[in-house]
C-alpha cells in the first residue's frame, strides 16, 4: 500500500505538472485541468481584489453618517461595482473552478476532466467576460446595483451598462462549460470500483452545482440579452410606458440569481464535508443524506426566486408560495449541518487551519441560513426589505459559508497544489481574524437594517453612527484577515516546508498521488474498493503523524 | 486506420468512454440551450397572454407563405443531416461530403429567405429602435395597439437568436464535410457527425415551435 508513496519522496526530482514545462505558453494553452484551476485562482484572486477595494470605499464613505467622502453617483458605482465583480467575477467560479477543476479528476481517479479543451476555453470566455465588465468599471462605471433592474438599467442609467452586460452575458458561458464538464466527468470518468454512493461529498456537492449551472446560467444569459435589447434600442419589454412589465425582468433575474447562491454555497458545502470527516478522522455520518440534500438544494433551489419580490406587484398568493417553498430549502441545509456536527461526535478533531475555516463555516452559515427564514416570512419581510438586514443575511451566507468554504478548501488542498506547507501560526491567525473581523462587520447591519436603515445610500441618520463604526473597524480587521493569506502561502511556494504526499491522513484519492501530482495525476489508474472516508481501514502509516515522519 | 486510433483522446480509457462523455456533454449542452430559448420562449408567454389580440394583428403583418416554405426548407435540412450521420456511421466519404452540402445549402436558402423577410419588416417600419415608424401607425395612420411593437422585439429577438444558432452551425457543417472527405470518419469513429447533428436538430425543433407561434396567431385567434 505504501511502497509507492516510499518510491516517491525519494526521488526528489519526480517530475510534476508544475515542472514538467515551464514555458508561458505551456500554461497559456495547457489542457491539465490542474493548470487551468491555477489560471482560475490567480483571475478571480484579482477580481477578489477589485472587488475588495469597492467594498473599503463603500465602508469608508459609511463611517460618519454624512454623504461626505463619496457622492452619491460614486457610491451607487462602488457598491455596484464591488456586487458585480464579488458574485460574477468571484464568488461563481471560486469553489468550482478553482478547486473543483483542481480536485474533482483526481478525486474520481480520472487523468482530467471529460473535455480538456472546453476546459481551457472556459477560462479564456470568462477573462474575455471579466474583461468586459472591468472595462465598464474602470471606463465610467457602473451604477444600478449588482442587480440591474430596469429602469435603473434601462432609461436611466447614465453607465456602461451595454459592456458590464456584455460581460456577464459572455462569463455566463464560462460557467455553462465547466458544469457540463464536470457533468460528463463524474458520469463517465470515475475509475474502476468507484460507485456513485462511493464518491467524494465534493463531488457530490460540484455535481449538484454543475446542475444548477447549466439548467440556470442560460436564462441569466438571454435575460442580459432582453435588458441589452431594452437599454439600446428601447425594445421595451420592461417599460412599461410601451407595455412591458419590469417586474418580469426581476424574475428572470432572480431565476438564475437565486440558484447562483447556491453555486456560491453548495460546493463549499463540498469542501466542508471534507474537511469535517478528514479531521475527525471519522466516515462522515450520514453521507446518503449529505450526499442527496445536495441535490434537494440544487432542485428546491428553483422554485424559491418569487422571495425576492415580496413588496413587487407580485401577488400575495404567489408570496405565500414562495414562502412556503424558501422554508423547505432550509431541510437539506440542516440535514447538512446537523450530519456534520454529529461526525465531530466521538471523533479525534484536529485543530489544523482548514477545520478552523469548516468551524467558522458552520457558525456563519448558521446565522446566515437562520436569517434567511426570517426574510422568507412575508410579514417580516416588508419590513427588511432592501435593508441593511438582507446585506447582513447574504453576507453571512455567501462570505461567512461560500468565502470561508472557499478560505478552508485552499488551505486544505494548498499541500497537494503546490507540493508545499504553509505556516501553521500565520493561517490560524487569518481564520481566527477572518472569523472574528467578519462577525464585527456584519452583526451590527443585522441591528441596523432591524432598525431600518437602507441599504445603497451613502448617507444616514447620526444615530446609527456607532453600529456603523463598528462594521467598518470590523471591515479593516477582515481586510487584514484576507491579505495574510496572501502573503504566507506565497511565501510558502518559495519557502514553504515540502508537502508531504497525505499531510492530513486524509482518505480521498487525491491524496494517494504525489504533491503536487504528476502531469496525467495517476502512474497508474487507481481502483477503488472502499466506501469513502473509510479511516477505520486506512493504513496506520497514514496518519499525520507518521506522515511527518517522511519529510 | 490511423486517423481513427488518434481520435481517442489520452485521458480516456477507450473509445465507448469517449463517446459516452462527448454524447452526454453534448445533451447537457442542449438542456442548456433549451433554458436559454426557454427565457425567451417564457417572456413570449407572458406578453401572448397579456396582449392577444395586439400579438394576432402584429402576427398578420408576417408573411406566412415565406416562413411556411422556410419550415419545409429546414426539415428537409434535418434529413439530410440525418443522412450524413448514416453515410459516416457507414464510412462513406463522398455521401458524407454530399449530404453534408445539402443540409448547408438548405440552411442557407433558411438564412436567404429570412433575409428577405427582415427587409419587408425594415421596408414597413417594424423594426423595434432602428426603424419604427410602422410599429406606431398603420399605414392609415391609426395608432398600434399596446403589445404590438413588443411581439415585433420578440419576432427579431427570437428568429435573431435561432439564426445566429444556424449561421454558427455552417461553418462546423462546412469542417465536417472536409474532414469526411478525407476519410476521418467510418464504423469506429462519427461522433462530431453525429453531435452536430444533435445540435442541427435541435436548431430545427426550436423553428418548428417559433413557426407556428410567431406566424399563425392571427390564424388561430382570428384577427384577418
Amino acid at each position: 500500500m505504501s511502497t509507492p508513496h516510499h518510491d516517491a519522496s525519494h526521488h526528489e526530482e519526480e517530475e510534476n505538472y508544475l515542472t514538467h514545462d515551464t514555458t508561458i505558453q505551456s500554461w497559456l494553452l495547457t489542457k491539465d485541468h490542474k493548470r487551468i484551476a491555477l489560471l482560475y485562482l490567480l483571475s478571480i484572486t484579482l477580481f477578489f481584489t477589485i472587488g475588495g477595494f469597492f467594498a473599503s470605499l463603500v465602508r469608508i464613505e459609511l463611517l460618519t453618517p454624512a454623504g461626505d467622502f463619496l457622492t452619491s453617483e460614486l457610491y451607487n458605482q462602488a457598491f455596484t461595482s464591488h456586487g458585480v465583480m464579488m458574485i460574477f467575477f468571484f464568488l461563481i467560479p471560486a469553489v468550482p473552478a478553482v478547486l473543483g477543476n483542481f480536485v474533482l479528476p483526481l478525486m474520481v481517479g480520472a487523468k482530467d476532466l471529460a473535455f480538456p479543451r472546453i476546459n481551457l476555453a472556459s477560462w479564456y470566455i470568462f477573462m474575455a467576460g471579466a474583461s468586459c465588465a472591468v472595462l465598464a468599471v474602470l471606463s465610467g462605471g457602473l451604477d444600478t446595483g449588482w442587480t440591474m433592474y430596469p429602469p435603473y438599467s434601462s432609461t436611466y442609467s447614465q453607465s456602461r451598462v451595454t459592456l458590464a452586460v456584455l460581460g456577464v452575458f459572455i462569463a455566463g458561458f464560462a460557467s455553462i462549460l465547466t458544469g457540463v464538464n464536470f457533468i460528463a466527468t463524474v458520469h463517465r470518468m470515475r475509475a474502476p470500483g468507484l460507485t456513485w454512493f462511493r464518491l467524494p461529498l465534493f463531488v457530490w456537492a460540484n455535481y449538484a452545482t454543475s446542475l444548477v449551472m447549466v439548467l440556470g446560467t442560460p436564462v441569466i444569459a438571454i435575460t442580459m440579452v432582453l435588458l441589452g435589447l431594452e437599454h439600446l434600442l428601447g425594445f421595451g419589454f420592461f417599460d412599461p410606458a410601451k407595455g412591458g412589465d419590469p417586474v418580469l425582468f426581476q424574475h428572470l433575474f432572480w431565476f438564475y440569481s437565486h440558484p447562483a447562491v447556491y453555486i456560491m454555497i453548495l460546493p463549499a458545502m463540498g469542501v466542508i464535508s471534507e474537511i469535517i470527516s478528514t479531521f475527525s478522522r471519522q466516515k462522515l455520518f450520514g453521507y446518503s443524506f449529505v450526499a442527496m440534500s445536495s441535490l434537494a438544494i440544487a432542485i428546491l433551489g428553483f422554485l424559491v426566486w418569487g422571495h425576492h419580490m415580496f413588496t413587487t406587484s407580485q401577488s400575495a398568493y404567489t408570496g405565500i408560495l414562495f414562502s412556503a417553498l424558501t422554508f423547505l430549502v432550509a431541510i437539506p441545509s440542516a440535514i447538512k449541518a446537523f450530519n456534520w456536527t454529529a461526525t465531530l461526535y466521538k471523533g479525534s478533531v484536529v485543530w489544523e487551519t482548514p477545520m478552523l475555516f469548516a468551524f467558522g463555516f458552520m457558525g456563519l452559515f448558521l446565522i446566515g441560513g437562520l436569517t434567511g427564514l426570517f426574510l422568507a416570512t412575508m410579514g417580516m419581510d416588508i419590513h427588511l426589505q432592501d435593508t441593511y438586514f438582507v446585506v447582513a443575511h447574504f453576507h453571512y451566507v455567501m462570505v461567512g459559508g461560500g468565502v470561508m468554504g472557499y478560505m478552508g478548501g485552499i488551505h486544505f488542498w494548498w499541500p497537494k497544489i503546490t507540493g508545499k506547507m504553509y505556516s501553521q501560526f500565520w493561517s490560524k491567525l487569518s481564520a481566527l481574524l477572518i472569523f472574528a473581523g467578519f462577525n464585527f462587520t456584519f452583526f451590527p447591519q443585522f441591528i441596523l437594517g432591524y432598525m431600518g436603515m437602507p441599504r445603497r445610500y451613502h448617507s444616514y441618520p447620526d444615530e446609527w453612527q456607532v453600529l456603523n463604526v463598528m462594521s467598518t473597524v470590523g471591515a479593516s480587521i477582515l481586510a487584514i484577515g484576507y491579505i495574510l493569506p496572501g502573503i504566507y502561502l506565497a511565501h510558502s511556494i518559495f519557502f514553504g516546508k515540502k508537502a508531504p504526499r497525505n499531510p492530513w491522513g486524509a482518505t480521498g484519492l487525491e491524496w494517494q498521488t504525489s504533491s503536487p501530482p504528476p502531469p496525467h495525476n495517476f502512474h497508474e489508474t487507481p481502483i477503488v474498493t472502499t466506501e469513502a472516508y473509510d479511516y477505520q481501514s486506512l493504513p496506520l502509516s497514514e496518519t499525520p503523524e507518521k506522515e511527518a515522519e517522511h519529510v | 486506420m490511423s486517423s481513427v486510433a488518434t481520435a481517442l483522446q489520452h485521458h480516456f480509457t477507450d473509445f465507448k468512454q469517449q463517446k459516452e462523455s462527448v454524447v452526454l456533454g453534448m445533451w447537457s449542452f442542449l438542456v442548456q440551450e433549451v433554458m436559454f430559448f426557454g427565457g425567451l420562449f417564457g417572456t413570449y408567454a407572458v406578453y401572448r397572454a397579456q396582449y392577444p389580440g395586439a400579438f394576432a394583428l402584429a402576427s398578420s403583418e408576417l408573411n406566412v407563405n415565406l416562413g411556411g416554405a422556410n419550415t419545409i426548407v429546414l426539415i428537409c435540412s434535418s434529413l439530410t443531416m440525418a443522412m450524413a450521420v448514416h453515410a459516416a456511421s457507414k464510412g462513406d466519404r463522398a455521401a458524407i461530403a454530399v449530404w453534408i452540402l445539402l443540409t448547408i445549402m438548405f440552411g442557407s436558402i433558411f438564412l436567404g429567405v429570412k433575409v428577405v423577410e427582415y427587409k419587408e419588416k425594415w421596408d414597413h417600419g417594424l423594426i423595434p429602435g432602428i426603424q419604427d415608424h410602422g410599429l406606431q401607425f398603420d399605414h392609415e395612420g391609426t395608432p398600434r395597439p399596446t403589445g404590438f411593437a413588443l411581439y415585433f422585439g420578440l419576432y427579431f429577438a427570437m428568429t435573431g437568436l435561432h439564426a445566429i444558432h444556424m449561421i454558427i452551425g455552417i461553418p462546423i457543417l462546412l469542417s465536417l464535410a472536409i474532414n469526411g472527405l478525407r476519410g476521418k470518419y467510418g464504423p469506429h469513429y462519427y461522433t462530431p457527425v453525429e453531435m452536430t447533428g444533435l445540435y442541427w436538430h435541435f436548431v430545427d425543433i426550436v423553428w418548428i415551435f417559433l413557426f407556428p407561434l410567431l406566424y399563425l396567431i392571427g390564424a388561430h385567434v382570428g384577427a384577418h
